[in-house]
C-alpha cells in the first residue's frame, strides 16, 4: 500500500524546499549517501533520504524516477541544487528529524 | 521499438574532469530523447543509469571526453570515450567496492566503486577498451 506525497508531507511535517508533482505515490524509502548505490538499489515509488545536498542528487532522482528527495537533520539543498531541481521538476523536502526517525515514522504510516 | 524516421537519432556531449555542475546533463537529455520516442520506462531507466555512471567516470577519472548516442531500429548505442589515464586492471575496476576516487569526491557520495558494475548490470551489451596513458572507451548497447 502507498500514500500520496501530499499526505506524507502533511503527516510527517516535511518542509517543501522545491515543489513539483505531489500526487506521486510513495511505497517506501531508500536511505543512502552513496549516489551509485542509490542508482543501483532505489526503486520507483521510494523516497530517497540523504544528507547529500549538492546538484548531482537531482540527476540521480530524475534518472531513477523517484517521487522526492528528503534531506534529514534539517539540511537544505544548495542553491544550485534547488535551481536544478526546479528545472527538472524534482521535489526536494527537508525534515528536522533524523534519518532514523523519518524512516520509522514512514514505516508505521505505510504499514498501518 | 521501431523508429519511423529515416535519419538516425543521435547526439553528443563533451565531458570535462571536475565539471560536477554539468554532470548528468548528457544523461538527462538522452533520457528526454528516449521518452520522446516512447521507449519503455525500464529501458529508459537502464539507459539513464548506464549513461550517468559513464559520464561521472569521465568527470571523476577521465580528464576529458565525449558521450555519443545513437538510436536505431531496436537499439540504443552509447559510446563514451575519454583521454584520461586509462584503467590498469579492468577486473579489479569491475569489482564492486573498488575505487581510486580521492577523499573530496567521496564526500560528494561518489567513489563507492559501483559505477562500472552498475553500467554492466543495466546494459544488454557492454564493452570496455582501455589503454594506460591514452584513455578509455565504453560501448553500451540497450535494446529498446
Ligand atoms: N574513465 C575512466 N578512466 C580512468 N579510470 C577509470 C575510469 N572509469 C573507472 N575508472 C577506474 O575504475 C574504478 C572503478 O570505477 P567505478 O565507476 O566502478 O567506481 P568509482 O567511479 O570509483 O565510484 P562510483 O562509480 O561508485 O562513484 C575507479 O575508481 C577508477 O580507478
Ligand atoms: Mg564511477
Amino acid at each position: 500500500m502507498g500514500l500520496a506525497l501530499t499526505e506524507l508531507i502533511d503527516k510527517l511535517g516535511f518542509e517543501i524546499k522545491v515543489g513539483g508533482d505531489l500526487n506521486k505515490i510513495v511505497e517506501g524509502c531508500y536511505i543512502s549517501d552513496l549516489l551509485s548505490d542509490v542508482m543501483a538499489r532505489s526503486n520507483e515509488h521510494e523516497l530517497w533520504i540523504t544528507l547529500q545536498t549538492h546538484p548531482n542528487i537531482v540527476a540521480v532522482s530524475v534518472i531513477k524516477g523517484l517521487p522526492a528527495i528528503v534531506l534529514s537533520n534539517g539540511r537544505s539543498p544548495e542553491p544550485a541544487t534547488a535551481a536544478k531541481a526546479a528545472e527538472e521538476h524534482v521535489v526536494i523536502l527537508s525534515s528536522s528529524k533524523t534519518t532514523f526517525e523519518i524512516a520509522g515514522l514512514l514505516y508505521n504510516l505505510l504499514k498501518s | 521499438m521501431t523508429t519511423k524516421t529515416s535519419k538516425p537519432i543521435e547526439g553528443s556531449f563533451q565531458l570535462f574532469e571536475g565539471d560536477f555542475t554539468n554532470a548528468g546533463k548528457a544523461s538527462t537529455e538522452l533520457r528526454n530523447v528516449l521518452k520522446g520516442l516512447a521507449v519503455a520506462d525500464d529501458a529508459v531507466r537502464r539507459a539513464g543509469v548506464a549513461a550517468f555512471e559513464a559520464e561521472m567516470n569521465v568527470i571523476i577519472h577521465g580528464v576529458a571526453g565525449t558521450l555519443h548516442y545513437a538510436v536505431s531500429d531496436g537499439e540504443l548505442n552509447i559510446t563514451i570515450t575519454d583521454m584520461g589515464p586509462g584503467i590498469k586492471d579492468i577486473n579489479l575496476a569491475m569489482q564492486e567496492g573498488y575505487s581510486t576516487a580521492p577523499a573530496w569526491v567521496r564526500e560528494l557520495g561518489w567513489g563507492a566503486g559501483m559505477g562500472l558494475p552498475n553500467i554492466q548490470k543495466n546494459s544488454d551489451k557492454f564493452k570496455i577498451d582501455t589503454v594506460v596513458g591514452e584513455g578509455t572507451t565504453l560501448q553500451i548497447t540497450i535494446f529498446i
